[in-house]
């Protein structure tokens, strides 16, 4: 065991755990923040994705010592209330089905939408393949993609 | 999916209850049909539907689960369609479990969700509406007559005073159930028919919402199980120290199913099972293998079987025909891969157990809960969360059972989590099929036989000796064709199978469309206008064809290296055509466009609709394009997603689903999208190629 520290939505966390346990694991049952989903544990699906210093990171194989003093951001720390231009843009077209992806498929699309004001599909296509929906509502995450484009640039690309 | 369901009784008397807040609640009570656990204290305070609180709020009791396929919206519009409330006053919650609600089989299949609800759940907003008038009527000293129901509250015509629902919930809960209610024509609904948005997604876009893999209580542990790698084997002997040795593991235990792992956290629980030595025996099928199985069902289709359908004098029919076409289908066995793995949260306490679990049919999660501990039914509880993802593998299964012998074993609450290598290798499978197919065509090219024996494991038991899902949509064609017969055989093959999203429509409609076009190119007649000559007799499926077709543009030109193909089916109660449009690009089949056309009778919600054809079309399009469960020495041999693949953004086709309006009953919509995505691909390959696909997934050396 080992005393890790890192922030967590923008707060200092410190955990006392196996160095190499998963951060998914450390997330969902050592911290009880279970918006961050298992799905495969291999980095095939996509579900357990958040952002590490920004970065859209598969949590089920990165090892919570590799991310001491980094600062990691979970679908819980996206928005304080569902505001964030992506969550705006998934309620406006109703995307979730079973939604049990949907955490990973917002904070991939979350970096995207950051990092590309105006992403075609084919940007979508490439940034959002490897994040499995098995409801199917890939239809309308990529219009809410678009969406939610649209939403960041209204608010002046903050 | 294809359990029949009990058809709730339309003169079933309505009941109510104060409730302890204050206000109405009204429920449907079937004599002599109470579980008596969650109902014992007699004052029919679980078997409502619908209450309304004294701050005008409107909870909707939700007894389908949420698998995603949108219940709590669709149920809830139902309702608030016949009560005239305020939509943004609704609320809902999930059932508990009782023989009200449809316990034993209380949950959510074959596409039923809506069809056994239509009736009941109108009712029962018509009668809440209906005892609120009456007490509006009582307050204002005038007739009902006077009164008028309407966004939440009674109005009086004459005076135009108002009185909100929150005010009056109290005293109406006091009066009679009215014995009959008029329910609205569909010419006044409001509501139903209108696109309306999901209850659901805000909690689940902002982590709201709980998943059975989500529960935390206080004290629980977290459990993996070591099973054995084949079905039906048993566990030898086993060796724990290693597996207690490492960091976080509390306690190793031996259940009816295997040894399980229980520890702090998931991942000490999963390494701990990485440590265990374990000898297992591997039973009678430890030679299995998908070759042999093959091998099993090419012999049987061989050989006279059950006889499912005779319709007329096939062989006579054949013995004259201009043309015999002759082919075999096959399609493999499938996993349901839900994006949430299975799971059940289970404290077993003495003389008690309570599991929390998403499960597709709770009243069996409650069984299966209740034997595993020894328990009398009433000290079961059964708290239903959200599902992540069901597709028809969230029935039955051993999850409820293990993870309440793992927490009897070591007293305390467990959540015992199937990893993704656990969920594919364990799964209860959509079986394997092996089709012989031959029809007769005459000098025109018109069909004069149709008849075939399939080979394939049961989903529910025979039947005189026929299992109807593993014949749907083959023997039962909706084609025109006067001589039918159709034989069945159950192979002795010892692999669970289950429910896979629309059951052996999944892999019939494919065998019997594909055949279709195979007959129809014998005299190079269009699918399209062969199928429409066939269907002169199914309106509803003739018009969705004919819609699809139009929408889709068939027989306008396509761009080179473009290919369309068709198919229908009728499963459910609805009626669904798609056009696919195709191209072959690099050994692979590139799905760019699908056209949907729906009849699903009187629509409830549009957007779920839409929703609901666009899953099902992508559920079918990864079988078809990906999905294959194989075995070897009685293992099966898929892991994880790089193994069994499915289908991802980049490979989405543009979806455009066409609505025919209709006020015929409503139909089942969960699984209708499934059945027509594979033969409408690979008739458009055929198209292509001019050699047709008879068997699934489609694989590189199809597409020469």
């Amino acid at each position: 065991m080992a005393a890790i520290t890192f922030t967590l939505n923008g707060q200092p966390q410190t955990v006392d755990v196996v160095p190499e346990m998963p951060l998914l694991w450390v997330l969902r049952d050592t911290l009880g923040m279970t918006g961050t989903k298992f799905g495969c544990g291999m980095s095939l699906c996509g579900a357990c994705t958040v952002h590490i210093d920004g970065v859209p990171t598969r949590t089920c194989m990165t090892s919570v010592s590799s991310i001491a003093e980094k600062e990691v951001m979970t679908i819980e720390g996206l928005s304080s209330d569902g505001n964030h231009p992506v969550q705006q843009a998934w309620m406006e077209v109703d995307v979730p089905q079973c939604g049990y992806c949907q955490s990973g498929q917002i904070m991939t699309a979350a970096a995207l939408v950051r990092d590309n004001p105006s992403p075609t599909d084919n940007d979508i296509d490439r940034a959002m393949r490897n994040n499995i929906c098995r409801c199917g509502t890939y239809q309308s995450i990529r219009a809410a993609i678009h969406r939610a484009s649209e939403i960041h640039a209204a608010n002046g690309g903050a | 999916m294809g359990i029949p369901f009990e058809k709730v009784d339309r003169r079933s008397f309505l009941k109510t209850g104060a409730l302890a807040a204050g206000g109405l609640l009204i429920g449907f009570n079937f004599p002599g049909r109470h579980l008596s656990a969650q109902t014992g204290n007699g004052n029919g305070r679980f078997n409502a539907f619908v209450s309304v609180g004294t701050d005008d709020l409107v909870t909707v009791i939700i007894h389908k689960p949420e698998n995603g396929q949108g219940t709590i919206t669709s149920l809830s519009m139902l309702v608030a369609e016949e009560l005239e409330c305020d939509w943004s006053n609704i609320r809902w919650e999930f059932a508990p479990i009782d023989r009200v609600y449809g316990f034993p089989l209380q949950g959510t299949f074959g596409s039923t969700g809506i069809r056994s609800s239509w009736q009941p759940l109108r009712e029962a907003g018509a009668t809440a509406r209906e005892m609120l008038v009456q007490a509006a009527a009582d307050r204002w000293g005038v007739g009902t007559a006077e009164c008028r129901a309407e966004n939440g509250a009674v109005v009086n015509t004459v005076s135009n005073a108002q009185l909100r629902y929150g005010q009056l919930a109290e005293a109406a809960s006091q009066l009679p159930v009215p014995p009959d209610v008029a329910l609205k024509p569909a010419s006044e609904f409001k509501l139903i028919g209108t696109p309306t948005r999901r209850l659901d997604t805000m909690a689940k876009i902002t982590a709201q919402a709980t998943y059975g893999i989500d529960v935390r209580t206080p004290g629980m542990l977290f459990g993996v199980v070591a099973r054995c790698p084949v079905n039906g084997g048993s566990l030898r002997s086993f060796d724990a120290a290693n597996a207690r040795a490492v960091p976080g593991v509390r306690d190793v235990v031996e259940i009816p199913f295997g040894v399980a792992v229980v520890a702090e956290n998931t991942w000490a629980a999963l390494q701990g099972r990485e440590a265990l030595e374990i000898a297992w025996d591997e039973g009678p099928n430890a030679n299995l293998s998908s070759a042999g199985i093959r091998n099993t069902l090419a012999s049987l289709a061989e050989q006279p079987g059950a006889v499912a359908r005779n319709e007329g004098d096939s062989a006579g029919a054949l013995a004259v025909a201009a043309t015999r076409v002759e082919a075999v289908y096959e399609a493999p066995y499938l996993a349901h891969a839900t994006m949430e793995p299975p799971n059940t949260t289970a404290d077993v306490r003495a003389g008690s157990c309570e599991i929390w679990s998403g499960s597709q049919i709770p009243g069996l999660a409650h069984s299966s809960a209740a034997a595993a501990a020894g328990l009398e039914p009433e000290q079961v509880t059964v708290h239903t969360m959200y599902i992540g993802g069901g597709f028809g593998s969230r029935g039955g299964g051993n999850v409820y059972a293990e993870s309440v012998e793992v927490s009897k074993a070591v007293g305390a609450p467990v959540n015992l989590v199937y990893s993704r290598e656990d969920d594919l290798q364990h799964d209860r499978f959509r079986p394997a099929s092996y089709a012989r197919l031959e029809a007769g065509l005459d000098a025109d090219g018109w069909p004069t036989a149709w008849t075939g024996r399939v080979a394939c494991q049961s989903w529910m038991g025979l039947r005189n000796g026929i299992d109807r899902e593993a014949v749907a949509g083959l023997a039962d064609v909706h084609y025109s064709i006067p001589n039918v017969h159709f034989e069945y055989h159950p192979p002795e093959i010892d692999i669970p199978t289950n429910f896979w999203r629309s059951v052996g429509h999944s892999q019939n409609t494919y065998f019997a469309e594909a055949f279709v076009d195979e007959l129809a190119a014998v005299t190079g007649k269009d699918p399209v206008e062969f199928r429409r000559r066939l269907l002169a007799g199914e309106p509803r499926l003739l018009n969705v064809l004919n819609v699809a077709a139009e929408e889709s543009g068939w027989g306008d030109p396509l761009p080179a290296g473009r290919y369309r193909g068709v198919a229908v089916t009728n499963c459910f109660g609805s009626y669904n055509a798609q056009v696919a449009e195709i191209s072959i690009e690099n050994d692979r089949v590139r799905v760019h466009r699908v056209v949907c056309a729906i009849d699903c009778g009187q629509v409830v919600n549009p957007d779920g609709v839409v929703q609901q054809m666009q899953s099902g079309i992508v559920y079918g399009l990864s079988a078809a394009l990906k999905g294959e469960i194989t075995l070897d020495r009685g293992r099966v041999q898929q892991t994880n997603f790089h193994q069994y693949d499915v289908l991802r953004m980049d490979e989405m086709p543009v979806v455009d689903v066409h609505i025919v309006p209709s006020n015929e009953s409503p139909g089942g919509i969960g699984e209708v999208g499934t059945p027509a995505i594979a033969p409408a691909v690979v008739n458009a390959v055929f198209s292509a190629t001019g050699k047709p696909i008879r068997k699934l997934p489609i694989r590189p050396e199809d597409l020469a």
